[in-house]
Order: structure tokens, then C-alpha cells, then sequence
């Protein structure tokens, strides 16, 4: 039954993606990418990953706002011109393989919603779920790897989203375009 | 009135400035519990820090840019972002000096299972990557809203053109 509804949700968000991609106007393309989102927050929560959904969906609001204020502007409200054949024939034989290749490794898998400590006892998981409270106090097991037993990947994380911050703000501010004879963009 | 006049023309009207005033109050409130608790409940330091962004995004669009500017103006977000990132470095860095050589040692004491002021170094993390991410997310929306961006300030910061 929910994995019915995480089909037809999953569904959902494919046939926004596309509308996404093939629309010409811009502020349908957003709202697609909206729906896109939003529909992956609630398969998230479905799947009761709360963590996930909670950023999924605070991210989303955040995006399309700043979508909608700086990408859609007043004069500009559809793509214009032509669209390219190869590059679509391109992209379609790309998904195409993709999808055969993700099927593929799908029917490797275990089945959906099994652990994988059914099959490795010694996978480091389960020490996490049974040692998490006790070696970390934090009593959320997500927190517990994302700052204790990954602390690694986080602190990776937070320098690349400041490296990342400070590259778009050194592009965007307007110094940037001034050189000693004058402005570039006047 | 006047007062009100002109700032309806940077923002929107004075419903949506009314209903922003007392809804943004409980989103900042709902963005720092989301961070102070996330090592017992589910978000986090990266999802408080993009719910208060969306406090301070609320407020942009309801009072202009202007109003973003004044309560939390780009430099002073500049230099939020660094210190965050910064506070989580020393954090992380601190491990090998007094948890004995590696980085994440949680060395402080634990405390009492499943409360607010548990859990050592997990907490502070947490606020440091709210605020880092706090500050970098309000710095993406003014540099991206507000791209007229000029060398104004005092001390060299720099502020948004208000001028479109």
C-alpha cells in the first residue's frame, strides 16, 4: 500500500521534472520545480526520514523564492528560441540508458525496506544504532553520525557551502566588474 | 503615515507588513529550536540555519531591501558566515588538543541523557553550523536579489543599492 503511493508519488515528480524542462515559461518552470520538491518531502516523510524532509522542504521554500525573485524577471518570461534536435535526442538516449542501467542495479539490490545488517552482522551501522546514545549523549541517531561518527564529511560540507559562499558573493558584489580604467558593466 | 507611504513602496502593503511582523517572530523561534534541539529531535544546525534565512527572506520581501539592511546588513552577514565557519573549525580542531589527537573527540562531559545541555560538543556544532549557514543563505538572497551591490559602507563593507 505505501509503497503504491510512494510509485505514484515518485510518478508525480517525474512528470513535473519534465514539465519542468519543456515549458517555455519561466515561472511554470519554478512552479514545476516546486512541485517536484514538495512531492519529495512527502515521500520523504513517508519513509520516515523526518530529517530529510524537514531540509528537504525548508531548502524548496528558500529556492523557489529566490527563483522567483532573481531567475523570473519583469521583462523576461519565457525562453526564447529554438530547440536543439541532437541535444535533445542526446539527453533522451542518456535518461534512457540511465534508467536501464538504475533497473539493473535495482534488481541487485535487497528488496526495499530491508536492513542491511540482515546480511553483513558486522556493518558499522549497527554499531551506530546500538552504541549512538551512549558513546555521543545525542539522543537523535542522525545527529549522532552527521556530528559525531562523520564529523568528517560535515566539517568537509560546511567548507565547501563557505568556499561556495564566497566565490558568489566575490562574482556578484559590484567591485568585481570595476577595473582601473572604469566599470565593465556600464 | 508618510513613514508607511514609503515603505509601502519598497515592500508590500501594510497587511502583509502586519501579518510579517508577528508570523516572523515564530518562524526565527521555530528555526532556533529546530537548531538548539537537534540532538534529541529530528533537523538540525543546517535546517534551523535555512529556516531563520527564510525569517530574514520573509522579511525582504515584505519591507524591501531596505529593511533587510538594516537588521542584518551584508557585511555584518559576512562576517556571521566567517565566524561560523570558523567556530566549527576550532570545534572540530579542539579534539586534538584536549580529546586526545583527533578531530570530532567529543571531550566535553555528556551530561544528563536526552536533555537540552547534553550531548558535549553536538550543540555548539550545531549553533555554529545555524549561524554559518544562517548567514551565507542571507547573503546569497541579498547578492542575488539586490545585484547592484556597491562599495557605500562604512569601513569598506558593502551595502545594497536600494536604487532598481
Amino acid at each position: 500500500m505505501l509503497m503504491n503511493l510512494i510509485v505514484v508519488l515518485l510518478m508525480f515528480v517525474t512528470v513535473g521534472a519534465v514539465i519542468a524542462i519543456w515549458t517555455r515559461d519561466l515561472l511554470s518552470a519554478v512552479i514545476a520545480m516546486g512541485v517536484v520538491g514538495f512531492t519529495r518531502t512527502v515521500v520523504f516523510v513517508l519513509l520516515r526520514a523526518p530529517d530529510v524532509a524537514i531540509t528537504q522542504v525548508v531548502v524548496e521554500v528558500l529556492l523557489l523564492v529566490i527563483l522567483i525573485r532573481s531567475a523570473v524577471r519583469r521583462e523576461v518570461h519565457t525562453v526564447e528560441g529554438g530547440r536543439s534536435v541532437p541535444g535533445a535526442a542526446l539527453a533522451v538516449a542518456f535518461v534512457a540508458v540511465m534508467l536501464v542501467l538504475g533497473v539493473i542495479a535495482i534488481r541487485e539490490l535487497d528488496p526495499f525496506g530491508w536492513p542491511l545488517e540482515k546480511r553483513a552482522p558486522d556493518a558499522p551501522a549497527i554499531t551506530y544504532v546500538e552504541r549512538g546514545l551512549e558513546d555521543t549523549g545525542s539522543g537523535n541517531i542522525v545527529t549522532a553520525v552527521l556530528l559525531d561518527y562523520r564529523g568528517y564529511d560535515t566539517l568537509g560540507e560546511a567548507t565547501v557551502l563557505f568556499t561556495a559562499i564566497v566565490g558568489a558573493v566575490a562574482l556578484l558584489r559590484r567591485e568585481c566588474r570595476r577595473t582601473p580604467h572604469g566599470r565593465v558593466g556600464d | 503615515m508618510e513613514e508607511l507611504a514609503t515603505e509601502e513602496r519598497d515592500g508590500m502593503s501594510l497587511i502583509v507588513g502586519t501579518v510579517t511582523h508577528w508570523v516572523c517572530a515564530f518562524i526565527m523561534l521555530y528555526g532556533l529550536y529546530i537548531a538548539a534541539y537537534g540532538h534529541l529531535t529530528p533537523g538540525g544546525g543546517f535546517a534551523g540555519g535555512v529556516i531563520l534565512a527564510c525569517g530574514f527572506m520573509l522579511m525582504m520581501l515584505a519591507f524591501g531591501k531596505k529593511r533587510l539592511g538594516k537588521s542584518l546588513s551584508l557585511g555584518r552577514a559576512s562576517v556571521l558566515d566567517c565566524f561560523g565557519a570558523l567556530f566549527f573549525w576550532l570545534l572540530a580542531a579542539a579534539g586534538i588538543l584536549l580529546g586526545g589527537g583527533i578531530l570530532f573527540k567529543n571531550f566535553l562531559p555528556h551530561g544528563e541523557r536526552l536533555r537540552l545541555w547534553s550531548a558535549g560538543i553536538i550543540p555548539l556544532c550545531n549553533a555554529a553550523i545555524a549561524l554559518k549557514v544562517m548567514a551565507s543563505l542571507v547573503l546569497v538572497l541579498g547578492a542575488l536579489s539586490a545585484l547592484r551591490v556597491t562599495a557605500g559602507g562604512k569601513d569598506g563593507e558593502f551595502v545594497t543599492d536600494i536604487e532598481e
